[in-house]
């Protein structure tokens, strides 16, 4: 057959580099900001600022260049991130971060690998990598942030959404029960499980770091708003009400049961580090029973 | 075992066995698969096998998961592959859609079994060689393999790995139960007989290096995790920097190129085994266990003084369509004996575009050809 094609127009150098010269590097953080990546696409009020932002802090306090970390994403909102931080990044398919991060950590054990992702690609699409992961404790860092619904999709109804809560796909009240993320990443066996809102940017920080300097499959809970996509069907106001409203209605217990910190519309929200243990990593455990019986012995 | 880890030598093995054997020959140090039959001897011969040469083999919780996972490895560095058969292979086309669109070289390979659906696990067929083509969404260029024995599955996997380090992409070896089940003789030879290929490298530093822009070939060269580059890899639509730029003209270029880097190489990829071609008046044209079959009735129709060849497709993508435009210029009919209903003969059709007729000998899956299938129908045409 004969082709009539469209024109390719070719790759414009120059801007993109004015844009990167003109825009990055009036910021103290833009060493780990993709130049010429900002502004976001996310929605003011929106949490995500602040969980890139303690992301970073967590680095630094960890001690890890840009170099030694990685970052993977799923898809949605949160799948973003990996898009504008400065590091190797990879934005793969819906529910796939886990499965695409755990071939690049055991390929590249000498690197921090991080995903990052929402509720509803880690645990409706991902759910069953997410727990085969933890249960192998891959070493992973996995932050979640869980704004209770689909944002990138207009607001449909997650695993996470609350009974009662309104969504564009549940504009009667959600009939089912949500997951408490804590509880399941416990039971599967994550090593670190805590759970912190975007009003606990500090204590996010710290368990970020922390979470950095530990071998194996840790799993933080981010509880942040979405005053489009979950907030204004459900009356909760702009995105500073409701950090208003974890700062008045969460209640730090470190330690608390994982069972027992789901989370109701407009009810507490119980924060805190609320399990930690020592187990073997996948690699650990793989080095030592398998490759070990084949290293030849220097010399 | 030489240090390389190839077991050179001559084996009596199956096609499974000799695909895993062909993986570990070419340097791949990362498989991650899920078990199925009549694959699930691959998955098992590399948990044996990458150990003894320091390499990860990890089960998957499923197929998806196992091709998100090899497209990690590549990523670290690694040569992976993956294993499966027409579910599993269902279950991959959303990630080997990622992995055409992030240009990650890896292999995946298909011991193609009867279907749709559960189908007959046990039994042989070639009815996804066009999902091979098509079956993640959009567009992309496509290489796929068509091994016709273990010895193949040896060569041809080496092959795969070569292919998909050159050309950045997952490439497909499109075996049968058939050739995965069936032991012969393969002969692997040492490791210096082997010409591995690695992916193209940056060339200059990180501050002026563009993740996606390609070399003269349309191939970009690929920075690993962790070597200061600063790669973003996204599923979307994106441009050279690797950032996403969700506009028609960056599309246009980067899906042309995806589909251009296969279809502008097609000449160098392409892989066939001409048979008594030169005179033939029919060509029969067969890949995998059905060319075998093929084979036996062309020698037989020949011996008869039947003026009949083989065109046997090693490569089943990108098609061979110059050749078979030539060869329609000057014979009677093509004969297409798949088991399927149907698939590579529309290619052939398409690409007679009238000149010689095409005649299908569809099995749909369970059993193969026997030659007298092939040898009949060559009477009809040549009488």
């Amino acid at each position: 057959m004969k082709i009539r094609y469209q024109p390719v127009i070719p790759f414009d150098q120059e801007t993109s580099n004015r844009l990167k010269d003109e825009q990055h590097g009036l910021h103290p953080d833009d060493l780990y900001l993709k130049p010429g990546r900002i502004p976001h696409i996310w929605c003011p009020g929106c949490g995500l600022g602040v969980v890139v932002n303690t992301y970073i802090n967590g680095l630094k306090m960890a001690n890890l260049t840009i170099d030694q970390s990685v970052v993977v994403s799923g898809i949605g909102c949160t799948g973003r991130v990996a898009g504008y931080l400065n590091m190797d990044t990879y934005h793969t398919t819906h529910g796939r971060a886990i499965p695409f991060a755990t071939g690049l950590a055991l390929a590249r054990p000498d690197l921090s690998v991080t995903v990052f992702s929402g509720d509803g690609d880690l645990f409706a699409i991902g759910g069953n990598h997410f727990i085969h992961a933890a249960r192998r404790n891959v070493n992973l860092k996995v932050i979640c942030v869980n704004n209770f619904n689909y944002g990138m999709t207009g607001g449909q109804v997650a695993p996470t959404t609350p009974v009662s809560a309104r969504t564009t796909t549940t504009p009667y009240g959600n009939s089912e029960a949500s997951f408490n993320l804590p509880y399941l990443a416990h039971a599967s066996g994550a090593v670190y499980v805590a759970r912190w809102t975007t009003f606990h940017a500090r204590q996010l920080v710290n368990a970020i770091a922390e979470t950095l300097t530990i071998k194996g499959f840790t799993f933080i809970e981010v509880i942040a708003p979405c005053p489009i996509g979950y907030g204004r069907p459900n009356k909760l106001g702009s995105g500073l009400e409701e950090m208003i409203y974890y700062k008045e209605k969460s209640l730090v217990q470190n330690g608390a049961d994982p069972r027992h910190v789901d989370i109701a519309l407009k009810g507490k929200i119980i924060v805190g580090k609320f399990a930690e243990e020592k187990r073997p990593t996948f690699l650990e455990e793989y080095d030592e029973r398998i490759l070990n019986k084949f290293r030849r012995t220097e010399g | 075992m030489s240090d390389s880890g190839i077991l050179t030598g001559e084996h009596f093995i199956n096609g499974d066995e000799a695909c895993a054997e062909g993986a570990i020959a070419a340097g791949c140090r990362f498989f991650a698969g899920y078990p199925i039959t009549p694959a699930t001897e691959i998955a098992e011969r590399m948990a044996r096998r990458l150990p003894q040469v320091q390499g990860i083999c990890i089960q998957m919780e499923d197929e998806i998961a196992s091709v998100a996972a090899i497209l990690g490895a590549s990523w670290g560095g690694a040569k992976s592959m993956t294993a499966t058969s027409g579910p599993g292979f269902s279950l991959m086309m959303e990630n080997i859609g990622l992995g055409m669109m992030t240009e990650t070289p890896c292999v995946i390979v298909n011991i193609m079994r009867g279907g749709p659906s559960t189908g007959l696990p046990t039994l042989v067929g070639q009815a996804d060689v066009m999902q091979a083509r098509w079956g993640s969404h959009g567009d992309y260029g496509v290489i796929a393999l068509s091994p016709s024995s273990p010895q193949e599955m040896f060569d041809l996997t080496i092959t795969a790995f070569n292919l998909s380090e050159i050309y950045r992409l997952p490439v497909l070896v499109m075996g049968d139960e058939l050739v995965g089940h069936m032991s012969e003789k393969v002969v692997i030879p040492s490791s210096d007989q082997i010409q591995l290929v690695s992916r193209p490298r940056p060339d200059r530093p990180s501050d002026t290096f563009l993740p996606f822009m390609p070399n003269d070939d349309l191939i970009p060269p690929m920075a690993h995790a962790g070597e200061g580059f600063h790669v973003h890899v996204t599923g979307l639509t994106h441009d050279e920097q690797g950032y996403p730029v969700i506009t028609p003209i960056v599309h246009e270029r980067l899906v042309r190129r995806l589909v251009d880097k296969i279809r502008l190489n097609a000449q160098k990829i392409i892989q066939l085994e001409e048979i008594a071609l030169d005179d033939a008046q029919v060509v029969v044209v067969a890949y995998g266990c059905t060319s075998r079959t093929a084979r036996e009735a062309v020698q037989h129709l020949r011996s008869q003084g039947r003026k009949v060849g083989l065109l046997r497709l090693i490569t089943l993508w990108p098609f061979p369509e110059e050749k078979v435009r030539q060869l329609a210029k000057g014979i009677k009919a093509f004969i297409v004996p798949e088991i399927n209903y149907g698939q590579m003969v529309y290619e052939v059709e398409r690409c007679a575009h009238g000149q010689a007729e095409t005649i299908l000998l569809p099995f749909m899956g369970g059993t193969i050809h026997t030659p007298e299938d092939i040898i009949e129908a060559v009477r009809e045409v040549l009488p």
